[in-house]
Parts: C-alpha cells; structure tokens; sequence
C-alpha cells in the first residue's frame, strides 16, 4: 500500500487533532487533582478501584471504589467535559472505606481513584473503561 | 424543582452491637447534568443533588460530594458500624435548595 500526499497531509492533520483535544481535558484533570491533593506525590498501594472494563450504555457504568483507612476517596472521569465525579468523606462510624455508586462516562477513558490517607499522604488507582454509547447527551 | 423525587433506602432490620452492615440508598432525581440540550438547542439547566450525607444518632458515617458525572437516580452502597441501637438518618441536598431526608431505625439482636 503506498500514501499519496493527499493521505499523508490528511493522517497528519487527524493525529494533530487527536493530540490538541485531549490536552483541555488533561489540564482540567490535573488542577481537580492539584486541589484535591495540593501536589503531594501519589503511591498506588492500598486502594482498589472496579469499574467494567466494556461499559455498553455510558449512562450508567457501576463503580466501586475501596480504600482500608482513608478519609476521602475523589473520582475522576478523565474524559468527561467536567472531570469530577464525587467525592466520598468517611466519618467516624463508616465501617469500610469503601462505596459504590453509578456514573457517566462521556466516551472511552480512565477513570481515576484518588484516597487521602490519615497521615496526609495520597495513594491513587485508575482503571480503562471503553463506553460503547457515551453517557452525555448531545 | 425536581418531581417525583422519592428516596429508597435498604437497612438491616437489626444487627449485632458493633457490626458492619451494608446499606444501600437510591433516590428517584433526573440529576440533569447541564450538558444536554433539547430539541431547539438551547442548553438544559443543570439540576442534580450535589451532596448526600449518612448520619447514626448524630455521628456521621459517610458525607459524599455529587458531580453531574453521577447517573440518574443516584444509587449509593457503603457501609456503616452500628454501636448500639439507633436512627440513621438520609440527607439529600438539591441543587434548587430542596433537602430530601428519610430516617431508618435498627435494632441491636
């Protein structure tokens, strides 16, 4: 199979694309982070984050997230057009760091689990879901 | 001001002092997400429930904070230790203003 010019100036104009739109959504994501986190280093340890890994009606994808011990779980949607999902604050007689709930993902993206810990410290989980309907309207 | 909201919550009906029980609470609400538009294009207003909040005779157990990401009929299971017998109680904050509370009674076996 050989390119034309026409092909290779059109697969370079769609990668460009690709690139650029994805860029607004990371920034929004990062700075829900930074306020959630005020830029501390994550671990990965000690929290678990199921969500599908296929999601057919992105209306309605059931998570649960499940962090033993920490104060507050944020979710994230990275792909949404607002990243946040929630945030869940444990109180004294919460018996397990864990919820479940079920969210809207706009299209194929990760979601993202983030859970302070008592000693001030961050541990994060994420986990790909590809949307076969996405869940925004439009 | 949302219609037809109406809570469903699911408690045990009793539970040994200290366990960790189960709860699951679902409330009827088109948390409509801002993002949508109708028919003449003009944007449908964000309308949701932006928190909810667990507490068992004053002590709180979960305090959650809800985005436009959370599904219609927002549906929440976590867990809760039952010290001695008592009231949990269900609060539901609307984006309107409204709060939408429901109580549940358990019993120590």
């Amino acid at each position: 199979m050989s390119f034309t010019r026409r092909d290779t100036l059109l697969m370079a104009m769609g990668t460009a694309f690709a690139v650029a739109v994805p860029f607004k959504a990371f920034a929004d994501v990062d700075a829900d982070i930074k306020a959630f986190t005020g830029g501390a280093e994550m671990g990965s340890e000690g929290i678990t984050l199921i969500a599908p890994e296929i999601a057919e009606n992105g209306n309605t994808v059931p998570i649960e997230v499940d962090a033993p011990g920490a104060v507050s779980i944020l979710v994230l949607a990275t792909g949404n057009p607002t990243p946040a999902v929630g945030t869940f604050n444990f109180g004294a007689l919460s018996g397990a760091q864990t919820a479940s709930t079920r969210i809207r993902l706009a299209g194929t993206q990760d979601v993202v689990a983030i859970a302070k810990m008592p000693d001030g410290s961050f541990v994060r989980a994420s986990q790909a879901v590809k949307v076969t309907i996405g869940g925004c309207g439009g | 001001m949302a219609e037809n909201v109406k809570p469903r919550i699911r408690v045990p009906r009793d539970a040994a002092a200290g366990e960790t029980i189960t709860i699951k609470t679902l409330i009827s609400h088109p948390m409509e997400s801002g993002q949508r538009k109708d028919s003449d294009g003009n944007k449908i207003p964000r309308s949701i429930i932006n928190r909810f909040t667990c507490t068992f005779n004053g002590e709180s157990v979960i305090d959650v904070t809800l985005e436009p990401a959370i599904s219609t009929n927002p549906f929440l299971e976590f867990q809760a230790v039952v010290p001695e017998a008592g009231t949990f109680e269900f609060i539901w904050y609307d984006d309107d203003g409204d709060v939408y509370k429901e109580t549940k009674d358990i019993a120590i076996k």
